[in-house]
């Protein structure tokens, strides 16, 4: 019974283990984006080149690199647009700040001006 | 006074977003191929299209003052409108040397392209699948990159090489 129960597990973490590994790739792809098609990533484009960087992605999987030494391999061949997520950089620092740099500003904005109408 | 504050405040932000907004969406985002002049090509090894069995590798291009690397195939008709400039080049100046690599295609197929249009290499390299064109930054075909003899980058051409193309090369190996 033991044993049983034992292998049921091995199977279930194996498979579960191997469906992450596909997510991975995926996730992958959906972030590259296809620079000879429109508005198309990776994953959802059949043309040629984007089946050329599935083969190589795949490949570096194989290879055991991870994500950022994939994206930054092919960043180093086409530029950071083919990435969708920009990487984290001092040309990119605004881009990633800017969202909260708004949200904060807009908090003090809202403050002081319902403070203002407290006062009033 | 507060309430000019306020208002000096708003105008501030107001005027660093279009600051912001005017220096990054002026920013020239297309991909130009001047960013890779002076930059070395990969290193890349590749089996001969005659023998497989034989390996062309980097470092065979430094022997050459300037190597033209043509990525090329049979199916691909772009390649034939620039195939004449190439033998052109392989005929007027010893300088340069031509190396093809022939990209995702049959090499019966490529075999009848070379006999029927010419043969512009010195030497052919296979790419079945395309993958090790990617280490060059290939999008698709036809593309041509100019090195020198420390393999970096003169210039990338996308696209056929057309008679511009043609002198601008002989000028940049003059």
């Amino acid at each position: 019974m033991k044993t049983f129960i034992i292998t049921i597990f091995l199977f279930f973490s194996i498979t579960a283990f191997a469906q992450e590994e596909k997510i991975n790739q995926l996730e992958v792809y959906k972030n590259l984006r296809c620079l000879v098609c429109q508005g198309q990533s990776i994953a959802d484009s059949n043309s040629d080149f984007a089946a050329t960087i599935k083969l190589v992605v795949q490949d570096q999987i194989n290879k055991g690199k991870t994500k950022n030494e994939i994206y930054n391999f092919l960043i180093s061949k086409y530029g950071e647009w083919i990435v969708y997520k920009p990487m984290f950089n001092k040309n990119n620092f605004l881009l990633w700040f800017l969202p909260y740099l708004v949200l904060a500003l807009g908090g003090l904005i809202i403050f002081f001006i319902s403070r203002k109408n407290k006062h009033n | 006074m507060k309430s000019n504050y306020i208002k000096i405040i708003i105008f501030g932000i107001f005027f660093f977003f279009i600051c912001v907004f005017f220096i990054f969406f002026l920013k020239d985002s297309n991909y130009n191929t001047k960013n890779l002049i002076g930059k070395k090509i990969s290193t890349f090894n590749l089996p001969s299209i005659y023998d497989e069995k034989k390996i062309i590798e980097d470092k065979i291009l430094k022997k050459n003052k300037y190597t033209l690397i043509n990525f090329f195939a049979s199916w691909c008709s772009p390649c034939r409108s620039e195939h004449k400039y190439l033998m052109k080049l392989s005929k007027k100046n010893n300088e340069i040397k031509i190396i093809g690599i022939n990209y995702k295609d049959k090499k019966n197929n490529a075999l009848k392209f070379l006999i029927e249009m010419g043969d512009p290499y010195d030497l052919i390299g296979v790419d079945f699948n395309g993958s090790k064109s990617i280490s060059f930054g290939i999008y698709g075909i036809p593309e041509s990159i100019l090195i020198d003899n420390e393999l970096k980058i003169i210039k990338k051409f996308i696209g056929p090489i057309n008679e511009s193309h043609y002198y601008q090369i002989l000028k940049l190996i003059s």
